[in-house]
This record gives C-alpha cells, structure tokens and sequence, in this order.
C-alpha cells in the first residue's frame, strides 16, 4: 500500500520529492522519480552538518565521561544512535551504574523499533544481508528523510543517502571531538539544539496531507507531552506510536481510490 | 565503561533497529498492518519535535528552543528550502538564549 501508488505515477509532488510546489493536497501527476531531487540531497548534507557538530560534543562528553578515544568512536559507529550515546555517558558521566546507563539508553533506542516497521516495506525487495546492513542507519533522521519522499524507489534512496551521511557526519565529530577535545563550542550556544527540531518539523510536512497523517501528529504529538511529566526519557517519543490507531481507526482517507493510504498521501 | 558494556549496548540498540526491518521482512508489504506502519512516522516525528523543544528532564518548559520552533514551522510551512529552516531557527534559538 504504501507503495501502490508510487509505481503509477500518482505521487504527489512536494518539497523533498518535485521539482513542482503542489498547491493543494491533490494528487500530482508528476512522475514516479528515481533519483533525489536536489533539494532533498542539499537537506541531507545540511542534516550531516548538523549531526557533525554534535558529534565532536558527543566525543568530548564521552571522554570526559572516562572512555577511550577508542571506546567513544567505536560506540559511535556501533551504537549509532545519538540520543542513547548522550544519555549513556551522561549517566556513567555522572556516576550512575552501568545498568541504569543501559536503561536510559536503550529506552531512547526504543523508538528505533518503530522506525525499522516503518522502513520495512520500503526495503521489503532487498536481501537479508542488504537488510541486516540496513538496519544499522534506522534513526530519526534517515526514516524522516526517507518517509518524506513520495515513491518507493526514492524513498530507499534518501533513507541509504540520509544513514550514510549521518554515519559519516557523527562518526568523524566523534573522533574529533574525542582526540581532539572541544574545536567548535557549545552546540547549544549555536541553537543547534533547535535545529533538529526545525529540520524534523520540514520533513514532517508531507505526513500531514492526509487527515490520517494530521490525526496521527496531533496524537503523537499530544501523547508525548503528556508523558514527558510522567515517563523516563525515551518514553514520551516512542509511546506516541500508539496514535496510529486512533488515525487509522477514525480518520477515513478523504478519497479512499485516489489517496488510498495514510503516509500523508505521498506514499 | 568497559568494551563490553559498549559491544552490549550495541548488540541491544541494533536488535532494535533490526527487529522490525529484518524480522518483518517481505511479510511486511501486504496486509491492514502496513496502513499502521506508513503512519508510524507521521505519529513519531511530532513527537520528536515536541520532546526536544518543549522537555527539560521531566518538566514541561518554555524557552528559546520554542522561538526557533515557531520560526521553524512558519518557514517550512512557506515551503522555505530546508538550510533556511534549520539555519534561521538555530540562529532565532541562540540569540534569544544570548539575549536572555
């Protein structure tokens, strides 16, 4: 489904995906595009850039958390998820027992599991091994980049253009920063901690044309701020996964044969 | 924290990731269970983006994070080109913390 209509040229163009700026929300009749639109490829280098400067901080924290330089850089590129890096070394940072380092962290890894779901069709065609390769770049930023493009083929473009540059991007702010110490400042000086943010709000755009889509993030949206109070870190995101249902149990697509799935009708 | 505490946390985090991309392999293209899995996304980044913007630990909070917020939605929502959206919102977030 959530590629049916990529194949027959109904996707709709937008920002990430077309050259075209579709005025409404009606289907487009752009063609199916393999490639990567450029705006879509200057995002994923800003994003790296973005991922980069984060990385030399994570690299600085670790070792100053008593890791290696060795130990920082090979949970970077073992590990490989952001915010479980931070909020384990934060945690044994700070003097906490290496079981609650594990909790924190894996608790914001969690959400990675609803990631890989929503990536499976779109690498469904794929080898195990291409797979098992694949799954090491489920994050945010790879399944938003990836998700926000209409079409299959695109998709699984963007999401191995997105993992790859991330990959690349931390991996070499963590060497930095670890061997290195502090080169570029407080990310946060810079707002950089709003950067994701805002870099997460453009690609959320196109899940929002369709009423399922809008249902979902006002759901998600509103359940993890009612369980930032209540829940340990992590919690909150991976918990607003539950706001599919009432999307797909309420909000009927307006037009089931032309927008017949919820991927924000791009899909 | 020893190698192999990080080898274990990095077993842990890729059997995360994997479980649904591997364990659901071609099963996953068919089925009423896609519909959920095409809006996973959809549910998860509004999330994402209230989460980092609006949570201090576990308190609710209002700081210069939310200003880049707002000027991040009016950019993107004027389909601005992704660089200006994120490079005017990080730029709005750190003058209003330097102005504070």
């Amino acid at each position: 489904m959530a590629h049916d209509s990529s194949g027959g040229g109904g996707a709709a163009a937008h920002e990430f995906g077309g050259d075209r700026v579709a005025g409404g929300v009606g289907g487009g009749d752009g063609e199916p595009a393999d490639a990567l639109d450029p705006r879509a490829r200057r995002a994923i280098w800003v994003l790296g850039a973005a991922i980069g400067v984060f990385g030399v901080s994570f690299g600085v924290l670790a070792t100053t958390a008593g890791l290696t330089v060795a130990q920082a850089c090979a949970m970077s590129l073992l590990v490989f998820t952001g915010a479980s890096q931070f909020a384990a070394v934060g945690v044994i940072g700070a003097g906490g027992s290496l079981g609650s380092a594990f909790g924190s962290a894996l608790l914001l890894a969690a959400r990675n599991a609803a990631y890989g779901v929503a990536m499976a069709p779109t690498m469904a065609g794929r080898s195990l091994g291409r797979r098992l390769l694949a799954a090491q770049i489920v994050i945010d930023e790879s399944t938003a980049m990836a998700t926000a493009q209409p079409g299959r083929v695109t998709r699984e473009h963007a999401f191995w253009a997105t993992g790859l540059a991330v990959f690349v991007c931390w991996n070499a702010g963590t060497a930095v920063g670890a061997a290195a110490g502090d080169a570029i400042g407080d990310p946060e000086a810079l707002g950089l901690d709003a950067a994701f943010p805002a870099g997460f709000v453009a690609l959320v755009l196109p899940h929002l044309r369709s009423r399922r889509g809008r249902v979902a993030a006002a759901g998600g949206a509103l359940t993890a701020l009612a369980l930032v109070p209540l829940a340990p870190a992590g919690v909150p995101i991976v918990a607003a996964a539950l706001a599919v249902v009432p999307a797909v149990l309420f909000a009927s697509p307006p037009s089931a044969d032309r927008r017949p799935d919820g991927a924000g009708g791009l899909a | 924290m020893s190698w192999w505490a990080i080898l274990g946390l990095a077993a842990a985090a890729y059997a995360l990731k994997a479980a649904g991309l591997v364990g659901l392999g071609p099963r996953a293209v068919e089925g009423p269970a896609l519909r959920l899995a095409a809006l996973l996304p959809a549910a998860l980044l509004p999330a994402l983006v209230v989460v980092n913007t609006f949570a201090a630990d576990r308190r609710l909070v209002v700081d210069a994070r939310a200003a880049g917020l707002v000027v991040a939605v009016a950019l993107a929502w004027r389909r601005a080109p992704f660089v200006l959206v994120v490079g005017l919102a990080a730029a709005t977030t750190a003058l209003v913390r330097a102005a504070a």
